[in-house]
């Protein structure tokens, strides 16, 4: 069909739903409704068509599968789509998410309920663009295409504070991502070319990727977020409506991981491992200190968003170990994360939506009212934790055996991250379901409805299933990373033979030019 | 070769420029016959005028010098021609109901911006100093009086006014470059001076040049000589702004690349740091000081001296890279101004327009597709893709990484991001405040340009090649 893939069929699906959505009329409440359902079946078509590209994968190839490009700007900036182990869980994921985001928002959206829907398939278009680019302008494109749809849902349909919130994720993640602009052009000058494949095989001066190396930290650790940079993420989370807040802990976090594993690990590998240790240092700051500020928290959402920037620390934590295990085990957060705190964010939704509030101290009590939600909320919460048997736990558990092969310190500190979230999610769990039942409105809230139900029940489920069987996301990973270690061990292993043969040949150098060297010294001298 | 055609020289290439000023005339006995009642044909027929000269232009090729080497025509002066073509073309459109309704409907104003038009063109093609300046002072005087044709308004005579005497004052500086450069080459053809400066450059050439790159730097409103720009936008009647927003910045930035990379390519390096020193200065100012504009207008002269800093970037890498850049930030950039003056100029309700900031308050509500339309514009200005002004920044950026001026290119991205501050500001009073009662209806001649500007900015990452294409052959030409 007009020589347009899979992939292509992933981005144009959301765009041509948002199409039809903005050419239904006034807003009356059959528009209402039709753009409603325009958009959930919008949503589960690009879910079962990601569903077919991941039937046409195959699991154990490293290479990028189901490749397109089209010509674009140049002859080497071409608009070139593909997957490999790394983003066709990713892509999954975000497909996999989003029915769930318009299902939460079904009643909880009232106004401008066109503009909404349009805002998120558009959204949904730009991250499923940046998990399969094969080009890095073209990555550059949708990583920031995705502000602008963002921007406006934070801004319109957020909470009090929307604006300063909204204004400051824009300038914020805008202001580290231009820096990678600049990087971005400053690779193809030096390689001719911004193709994902052939910039893999590039091998960079070292000089040249230590700036590189660091103008894409800046754009992906605002986006992680990563400890300093993370204080944006709070406002955009606690204003954000509640689907808004779980593509946000869903999808959006993961662009920076994934920005790191498909450009900063390969390509700038030299730097990569240079730079480790100030990852370590940033990462474990961010796990202990992000950890402890998420138990001052008195609003529920801002809790669970300073829970996920310590998560995120574990991610940077794994990526930059190096191995496959640290690597296997971040990538698996990601996917783990993602579940889990989206789920935690819908279930947040759901109390919102009745009681029109998030501060922990309105609730208490909710178990005898709410059985079944607050069976839900139990294992999201022990998820969050990292309990065995949850997903939560298999990514933190590989993570942090990667960082005690690389580092057994920063291990050691990272532990607490763990126990401190045991801490606070507990914490919050105990005050919000447990405890007495004594305020007055919170008497007659009801359990979960049939669309909660639908909602909240697969997210559970898959939570579960991947606490107990991982394979199936870890067996995806494997073969990528695998290609991605042999390629780094191979880099640094040419570089340090490259060093080692620069000094030799300096001090040989040396020597020779020693004698004439010396003669001219002396007759300086006697001049 | 008759003995004719070895006098006369040949006039095809300057064809457009003859046709233009032709039609010019017969429009103005048309209108000095029919007295004020001709406005509506005038208006017609400057932009059959206008649209015909374009054709003409694009059906030009080759790369040809004529009339003793004063004028060329070669792809890179067919671009620019018709870039500016295209923006006086859009300005009558936006003009007629404005005039109209504020009732200064004469038929001098279609004649004014067809012969400030001619200018342009002659700037465009000018290929020694003379015909730059005849160009640049055709073009600048009819601009004067079109700034002050809203003669019973206090603002649009003080702006006329202000433009004039700065206008002429910057004008005087450039002929005096243009002298010193002559004086010390002893040419006034760009190909002349280019081989009179064959070997070490001296004081006076540098002098020269300095003077030169003022009066550009005037024409153009970059800082340090920016200060007319606010109040000449404030002031002028809107289309009128709009107008000057769009092709006399064209033709400025024609003239300016012409002039550095076709007459100074051997003494980059004297012209290069002016350029990057106004350049950094105009974003600098173009985004600090358009954050307190509440006016509309004011913001959008700001906007466009931050504009102009972005696309002197790609001069200042002095490279065939850098000036594709140029030239693709100029088509952008002229199809995201006339898009917001578009929008501007529909902002009427019950014969009063409206142009401050929170005049937009709630937009969205009240005119969805208006305010999609200035939305898109706006984070196209601020460079977010995917939208077009992404890609016109994309390339000045990408030049000047090449060229090595990565601090240059580092304070233009950090600028940008500021810059993107007052933009989004516009995006909020549109779509998170609270509505308005509605404007009127969209004048028809707005609605086409916006309809257009729109679409180029919203489309334009799915075919971006032709413009690449054709901006990549007009910049070989200079080289």
């Amino acid at each position: 069909m007009l020589g347009l893939g899979i992939l292509s069929g992933l981005l144009i699906v959301p765009l041509a739903g948002a199409a039809f959505i903005l050419t239904l009329g006034e807003e009356t409440a059959a528009v209402k409704r039709n753009a409603r359902w325009a958009a959930l079946i919008t949503t589960i078509v690009t879910f079962l068509l990601s569903l077919a590209a991941w039937a046409r994968y195959d699991i154990a190839s490293p290479s990028f599968q189901l490749v397109e490009s089209h010509a674009w700007l140049a002859e080497t900036i071409r608009f070139k789509l593909g997957v490999d182990g790394f983003s066709m869980p990713l892509i999954l994921l975000t497909t996999f998410l989003m029915p769930f985001c318009i299902g939460a928002s079904w009643l909880s959206v009232e106004s401008r309920v066109k503009e909404y829907f349009v805002a998120f398939l558009v959204l949904e278009t730009t991250m499923i663009g940046v998990f399969c680019a094969l080009d890095l302008v073209l990555f550059y494109l949708f990583f920031e295409a995705g502000l602008i749809p963002m921007f406006l849902i934070i801004g319109i349909w957020g909470g009090k504070r929307r604006i300063y919130a909204s204004f400051k994720f824009f300038l914020y993640t805008l202001l580290g991502s231009v820096l990678m602009l600049l990087a971005i052009m400053a690779m193809y000058w030096e390689a001719g070319t911004t193709d994902i494949p052939t910039l893999l095989q590039h091998r960079f001066p070292v000089g040249l990727q230590w700036w590189l190396w660091l103008a894409f930290f800046a754009s992906f650790a605002v986006k992680m977020p990563m400890w300093p940079v993370h204080t944006w993420l709070p406002d955009a989370h606690v204003e954000a409506p509640t689907a808004g807040s779980v593509i946000l802990a869903g999808i959006l976090l993961k662009m920076g991981g994934y920005g790191f594993i498909r450009i900063s690990l390969p390509m700038l590998p030299d730097a990569s491992a240079a730079f480790a240790p100030l990852v370590f240092a940033l990462s474990v700051i961010a796990i202990i200190f992000t950890s402890l500020t998420a138990m001052m928290q008195t609003d529920i959402k801002k809790l669970i968003a300073y829970s996920s920037v310590a998560h995120m620390g574990f991610v940077t934590l794994g990526l930059f170990t190096l191995n496959e295990q640290g690597i296997q085990g971040a990538l698996f957060l990601m996917i783990s994360h993602g579940i889990v705190s989206g789920a935690l964010f819908l279930c947040v939704g759901v109390v919102y939506d009745r009681m029109h509030t998030r501060e922990i101290a309105a609730y208490g009590g909710l178990v005898k009212r709410m059985p079944l939600y607050a069976a839900a909320m139990m294992v999201f919460t022990m998820a969050n934790v990292g309990l065995p048997g949850t997903s939560g736990f298999v990514g933190e558990f590989l993570a942090m055996m990667g960082a005690f092969r690389a580092n057994p310190t920063v291990a050691f500190f990272s532990v607490f991250g763990i126990i401190l979230s045991a801490g606070y999610a507990l914490w919050l769990y105990a005050r919000v379901i447990y405890g007495k039942l004594d305020k007055p409105n919170l008497q007659g809230i009801l359990d979960l409805d049939s669309r909660e139900k639908i909602i909240i029940a697969p997210l559970v489920a898959l939570t579960i299933w991947y606490g107990v069987h991982p394979a199936p996301v870890l067996d995806t990973f494997a073969p990528s990373t695998e290609a991605l270690m042999q390629n780094m061990r191979a880099a640094l292993a040419n570089t340090q033979a490259a060093e080692a043969a620069a000094k030799a040949a300096k001090l040989a150098a040396a020597e020779k030019m020693a004698g004439p060297e010396s003669q001219k010294t002396v007759e300086a001298a006697a001049r | 070769m008759t003995p004719i055609q070895s006098v006369l020289p040949a006039i095809t290439p300057v064809l457009p420029e003859i046709v233009l000023s032709v039609g010019a005339l017969l429009l103005v006995l048309y209108g000095a016959w029919r007295g004020e009642r001709s406005s509506e044909g005038v208006n017609v027929g400057a932009l059959i005028l206008l649209i015909f000269t374009f054709f003409l232009v694009v059906s030009q090729t080759g790369n040809v010098t004529t009339l003793n080497g004063a004028f060329i025509a070669d792809p890179f002066a067919r671009v620019m021609k018709a870039l500016i073509l295209i923006g006086s073309a859009a300005t009558i459109l936006l003009s007629r109901d404005y005039f109209q309704r504020e009732r200064i409907d004469r038929f001098e104003y279609p004649i004014l911006i067809v012969l400030c038009t001619v200018g342009m063109l002659v700037m465009a093609s000018a290929n020694d100093l003379i015909s730059l300046y005849l160009g640049l002072e055709l073009q600048s005087l009819a601009a004067y009086v079109i700034a002050a044709f809203h003669r019973d308004d206090v603002k649009s005579t003080e702006a006329g006014l202000k433009y004039f005497v700065l206008g002429a004052l910057s004008s005087g500086m450039l002929l005096y470059g243009a002298s010193l450069v002559y004086g010390f080459t002893g040419t006034v053809s760009f190909p002349g001076i280019v081989t009179a400066l064959n070997g070490p450059s001296s004081f006076g050439i540098v002098l020269g040049i300095v003077f030169v790159a003022a009066g550009v730097a005037f024409k153009l409103a970059a800082v340090p000589f920016h200060m007319w720009t606010p109040d000449v936008y404030e002031g002028s009647p809107t289309p009128v702004t709009a107008f000057f927003g769009s092709a006399p910045k064209v033709a400025a930035m024609a003239m300016t690349v012409r002039v550095f990379i076709g007459a100074f390519p051997d003494v980059t390096a004297v012209w290069q740091q002016i350029i990057v020193f106004v350049s950094i200065a105009s974003m600098a100012l173009g985004s600090f000081a358009a954050i307190g504009q509440r006016n509309i207008k004011r913001l959008m002269a700001y906007s466009s001296i931050g504009n102009v800093g972005y696309a002197l970037i790609g001069l200042a890498a002095g490279s065939e890279e850098g000036v594709r850049g140029v030239i693709i930030y100029m088509v952008i950039y002229l199809a995201m101004t006339l898009g917001a003056f578009a929008v501007l100029l529909s902002l009427r309700r019950k014969d009063k327009m409206f142009e401050t900031i929170e005049d937009l308050s709630g937009l969205s509500r009240t005119h969805p597709w208006l305010a999609f339309c200035l939305a898109a514009m706006m984070f196209s200005l601020a460079g977010i893709p995917p939208l077009a002004g992404f890609f016109a920044k994309f390339y000045v950026f990408a030049a000047a990484i090449k060229a090595g001026l990565v601090t240059l290119a580092v304070v233009g991205v950090v600028t940008s991001v500021v810059g993107a501050f007052y933009y989004l500001r516009l995006v909020k009073v549109m779509y998170f405040d609270e509505a308005k009662a509605p404007y009127e209806r969209i004048p028809p001649g707005s609605a086409i340009v916006l309809g257009v500007s729109s679409a180029v900015v919203v489309l334009f990452f799915l075919v971006p090649a032709p413009l690449v294409a054709a901006a990549g052959d007009a910049a070989k030409a200079l080289f």
